[in-house]
């Protein structure tokens, strides 16, 4: 066990005029850590994860994060340089709609290689032996290698944004409802091997969902949100079997039994 | 603290849980209050009392899935170790603790779309560094001792039979050495045949010294697995339940 964090956010606080998008968030990250966001629309998630990511700039409070060095920095003090290196090569961003995070009119194998090229790779070859044992990784056939995602499917392309993330092996992975508006069927594929690559990869994640099955099966840790608050954190098992607060308690009530 | 040997590898110290449901305007349920036992190496407590006395939700506290309201749950893994309260840890703590020091075979099988069995069961193994093949081995051996036809493995066990899904979960509980050990019910969905084999894994546990604490409504498997029984009725909320 590490016990240096990995990422720590303190009192982050994102305000929309007078409206609240997330308060007062504080928690730690440690390495190998997968982090559930959960709570209904509207409950601030999506801001908190935007905030966290340097996507969106927070109007108080602060985000550290441990680089490659070992030195913990203040994310809003580095330079826009430094930041979108961070973002291209250590962190990965898995966006719910997949065109969001993929270019769409490049093939899939290039989709894989960009991300491969900004961390200095040039051997042609190389990138695109590496492409294609990525698209096997998310099980997408080597032949399709040349294909756009506009010819891909739904679950296809949600892999392939996967596989474009994690290439460069980043050591911490955004994920904004990385299953929705997927079918079930896709869904659990999808799930399966995302748990697969984390585990091997020991990659730490902070998932966004509103999903509490998915949330059980890839996190460690949940925080639940509501009205921009997180009200209740801790152990996913026993956030989930053992709700304290009344919303928590709502939302686990409300999942349907097959 | 009172009748701890080099050998305890559990302390329950006043423990109480309740449950309050806010969706029906706050009940409060208490469940129990002032639980008091320990476990040392080598033992085999059962926990005895009716249905519904709270002897499953002992267990779930035990394991860090329920909360507690009052009391300490202490364990180590080896003599002389140092106890951590559970009930105190930190999320991370109290999944180190289940990675190395404490199993948990629950009472139902929570299967996982796409894993195959083999995999379910070998997880805790790569969990604690143990490589894939090996992993993938022992998982294969324990489950053919408990009769789990081969032709099996490769599926998932969502679509099995009750008793198959739970000796796929014993096994599961049963590959790795954790130094405690808590079982639900392993046999109860369970034949004679494979009811023997569990009681024999069991046996065998305790002889390398693991502390394990279980719930068996099975009289049989109680008289011949049991070393101590610790009623719980004297606990539960629900007396006259």
């Amino acid at each position: 066990m590490t016990d240096l964090p990995l990422l720590t956010a303190h009192a982050l606080t994102r305000h929309y005029g007078n409206h609240v998008g997330c308060e007062d968030v504080s928690f730690d990250l440690y390495p190998g850590e997968i982090l559930a966001i959960v709570g209904e629309s509207g409950s601030g998630k999506t801001t908190l994860l935007n905030c966290l990511s340097c996507r969106m700039p927070a109007s108080s409070g602060a985000v550290s994060y441990r680089m490659r060095d070992g030195e913990m920095r203040d994310l809003a003090t580095l330079t826009e340089a430094e930041r979108r290196f961070l973002m291209r090569t250590d962190w990965g961003f898995v966006h719910q709609n997949p065109a969001d995070g993929l270019r769409m009119r490049v093939s899939a194998g290039a989709n894989i290689g960009e991300r491969m090229m900004a961390v200095g790779e040039r051997h042609y070859g190389r990138i695109r032996g590496t492409a294609e044992d990525w698209l096997g990784r998310v099980e997408i056939p080597g032949a399709r290698i040349d294909d756009r995602p506009t010819a891909f499917s739904g679950g296809m392309r949600q892999r392939l944004q996967i596989a474009r993330n994690l290439v460069t092996a980043p050591r911490l992975v955004f994920m904004d409802e990385p299953t929705g508006g997927l079918d079930v069927s896709v869904q659990a594929r999808l799930l399966d091997l995302l748990r697969g690559l984390v585990g091997e990869m020991g990659l730490s994640a902070i998932v966004v969902t509103h999903d509490l099955a998915v949330a059980r099966l890839l996190s460690h840790r949940i925080m639940v949100m509501k009205g921009g608050h997180v009200i209740e954190s801790g152990l996913t098992d026993r956030v989930l079997d053992d709700p304290q607060h009344a919303y928590t308690q709502l939302l686990v009530a409300s999942i349907l039994e097959v | 603290m009172a009748d701890v040997s080099q050998k305890t590898r559990l302390v329950l110290q006043d423990v109480a849980k309740s449950f309050t449901n806010h969706l029906r305007g706050g009940i409060h349920l208490p469940v129990v209050s002032g639980v008091e036992f320990s476990l040392a190496a080598g033992e085999v407590v059962v926990l005895g009392g009716p249905s519904g006395v709270g002897k499953s939700s002992i267990l779930r506290m035990i394991v860090g899935n329920y909360g507690i309201e009052r009391g300490r749950i202490l364990m180590r893994g080896e003599d002389d170790g140092e106890f951590i309260d559970i009930a105190a840890a930190t999320p991370r703590e109290t999944l180190a603790l289940r990675c190395n020091v404490i199993g948990y075979v629950s009472q139902f099988l929570r299967a996982i779309p796409r894993v195959s069995t083999l995999d379910v069961v070998a997880e805790p193994l790569l969990a604690r560094g143990v490589a894939t093949l090996d992993a993938r081995r022992r998982a294969g051996e324990l489950l053919e001792r408990l009769n789990l036809p081969a032709a099996l493995y490769d599926l998932p066990p969502a679509t099995f039979s009750g008793g198959e899904k739970q000796r796929v979960n014993i096994a599961r509980g049963f590959l790795t050495d954790h130094p405690i050990l808590l079982l639900d019910e392993p046999t109860a969905s369970l034949d004679a045949a494979n009811r023997d084999v569990v009681c024999d894994l069991i046996d065998a546990k305790r002889d390398t010294g693991v502390a394990i604490l279980g719930i068996f409504h099975d009289e049989e498997v109680r008289g011949r697995i049991a070393t101590r029984i610790v009623d719980v009725s004297g606990f539960s909320a629900r007396k006259a339940a």
